[in-house]
């Protein structure tokens, strides 16, 4: 599996650190509730084919992307900075 | 049909012309007071115990697949109680005591083997840390023994005690722990379960939960509906998939956990060995192969397979361990999915909807728990409550974070575990 950083270009995923569902990039008010932190946390959609996810470039420039990548084929569709993605 | 020595003679005297199918193959019927959805491991397991300790038998398996095709038949094969949490500690203890038992239970052979499991120790820290768990196996009733190099030397002499950069300062030596012949436990469960009335459906996939006003009904499938008035979701792998037919989410990813064989060789490993240093385990099977794995690929995903970054890795740390496992050739390699949850422990509960039960999370430990997981999952559809040994691990307890069994202390993130 390879994944193209923005910055640096198509590089081996093991340069990368994965943490998960991009559902982390959309924090929810400290005073959201209960529910809403379970969600954020700990709940995940988690079902077969594309799902966007953060990865790290750990091992190249350090920025966050946010890939979006089947979990079936393993294909990686699209890659953008999350500093973009924001936006 | 009960197997026997002598029936075994007879049969091979007279050409193995004997033997009959293990289990029945019907028609699935318009209602069942139970279905579970999944015939692996777990699911099969519930059913022999909902059967056997419940006397409940119109209940159903379905299975999308073949009975066994999924984690049950991908695993390490590997069984234990070297848990330590309140939780864990009881319910892995209560699986030990039921393989202990479970080829006379089943009358089936499933090569139980407990050759005993030891976990190296590398550093002065670690050292600590498993004479803590070995303390807290040996609390919760099971053995545990410390170790020392000359003690690891005279079982493992196989392994290098010259390496340097992880030299190996002893060992947590749990002797009941060991392996099973895994294809041989969903059988020998699934024959069982058939015995007493169990109807397993192979080939028919869930396609849909029925849920009125809050009560399940029944589930749609590819050979047509089934009413229900309970049913179970024993998925693990899929639970997420099968949990959003009934409008779920669970607290689960799923990722792929790589696994390797060998070639048979000659015994050359008897126990089962786990290499702290490397997250790598190793045990040579009947057949002479070294089975042996390491961690998961680490992003989540549904495909049965792995990359190879992680089978390098791997066979890095087996090379380190055991240098002479170079001169083997690498049969196969394969993947299987698995549910992984936020603290690394599994979860066994009632859902929001009445008459619909979950049976997940069990990250990559899920076989060694079957035959437990099928007697407490039994308890839990059959009276509605949780067992004893299983009333820890809840559903809302990340959201509420009362009861959170995190083994390893890695934190709340599902892929760390």
């Amino acid at each position: 599996m390879r994944i193209s950083c923005p910055i640096c270009g198509e590089r081996d995923h093991r340069e990368f650190y994965y943490q998960g569902a991009a559902v982390m990039l959309s924090r929810p008010a400290p005073d959201a509730g209960e529910a809403a932190w379970d969600d954020y946390l700990y709940l995940r959609e988690n079902q077969p084919g594309d799902l966007e996810e953060l990865w790290s470039h750990d091992a190249g420039c350090g920025a966050w992307l946010k890939v979006l990548r089947n979990t079936v084929t393993h294909t990686v569709h699209s890659t953008e900075l999350v500093t973009e993605a924001r936006r | 049909m009960r197997f026997s020595g002598l029936k075994v003679l007879a049969e091979g005297l007279t050409g193995n012309k004997g033997w009959g199918p293990h289990w029945r193959s019907p028609e699935p019927k318009a209602e069942y007071d139970i279905v579970l959805i999944g015939g692996g491991g777990h699911g099969l397991a519930t059913a022999h115990y909902l059967a056997k300790v419940h006397g409940l038998t119109n209940v159903a398996v379905l299975e999308k697949g073949y009975l066994g095709g999924g984690n049950v038949g991908r695993n390490t094969t590997i069984v234990r109680a070297n848990y330590m949490l309140p939780g864990n500690s009881e319910f892995y203890s209560h699986s030990l005591k039921l393989w202990e038992g479970l080829e006379e239970d089943l009358n089936y052979n499933v090569m139980h083997s407990q050759r005993g499991i030891i976990n190296l120790v590398h550093s002065d820290g670690q050292r600590d840390a498993f004479v803590r768990r070995g303390n807290m196996m040996v609390g919760q009733g099971d053995d545990a023994e410390m170790l020392d190099p000359a003690g690891v030397r005279r079982l493992l002499p196989m392994i290098d005690f010259d390496q340097t950069r992880f030299p190996i300062f002893g060992g947590l030596y749990h002797r009941r722990g060991g392996t099973a012949r895994h294809d041989a436990v969903a059988w020998g469960f699934a024959r069982a379960a058939s015995d007493r009335g169990v109807d397993l459906i192979q080939q028919c996939e869930v396609t849909g939960i029925d849920v009125e006003n809050g009560v399940v009904k029944g589930v749609q499938t590819s050979r047509g509906p089934i009413r229900a008035k309970k049913v179970g979701m024993v998925a693990a792998g899929r639970s997420s998939q099968v949990a959003a037919m009934a409008g779920m989410r669970l607290p689960i990813e799923s990722h792929v956990l790589q696994a390797f064989v060998t070639e048979g060789l000659k015994p050359c490993l008897d126990h089962v060995v786990t290499y702290g240093m490397g997250h790598f385990y190793i045990s040579q099977s009947d057949k002479g192969g070294l089975v042996f794995g390491g961690d998961l690929d680490m992003y989540s995903s549904y495909a049965a397979r792995g990359n190879l970054p992680l089978v390098e890795h791997v066979t890095e740390a087996a090379m380190t361990l055991m240098p002479q496992i170079g001169k083997a050739r690498m049969l196969r390699s394969w993947g299987g999915i698995m549910d992984m949850s936020p603290d690394g422990s599994f979860i066994m509960d009632r859902t929001d909807i009445d008459g619909l039960f979950v049976n997940c999370g069990w990250c990559y430990g899920g076989f060694k728990a079957t035959p437990a997981s099928g007697h407490t999952f039994a308890h839990l559809l059959a009276t509605g409550n949780p067992h004893p040994t299983t009333v820890h691990h809840r559903l809302d307890r990340f959201r509420t974070g009362t009861g959170i069994m995190d083994e390893e202390s890695t934190g709340s993130q599902h892929n760390l575990h």
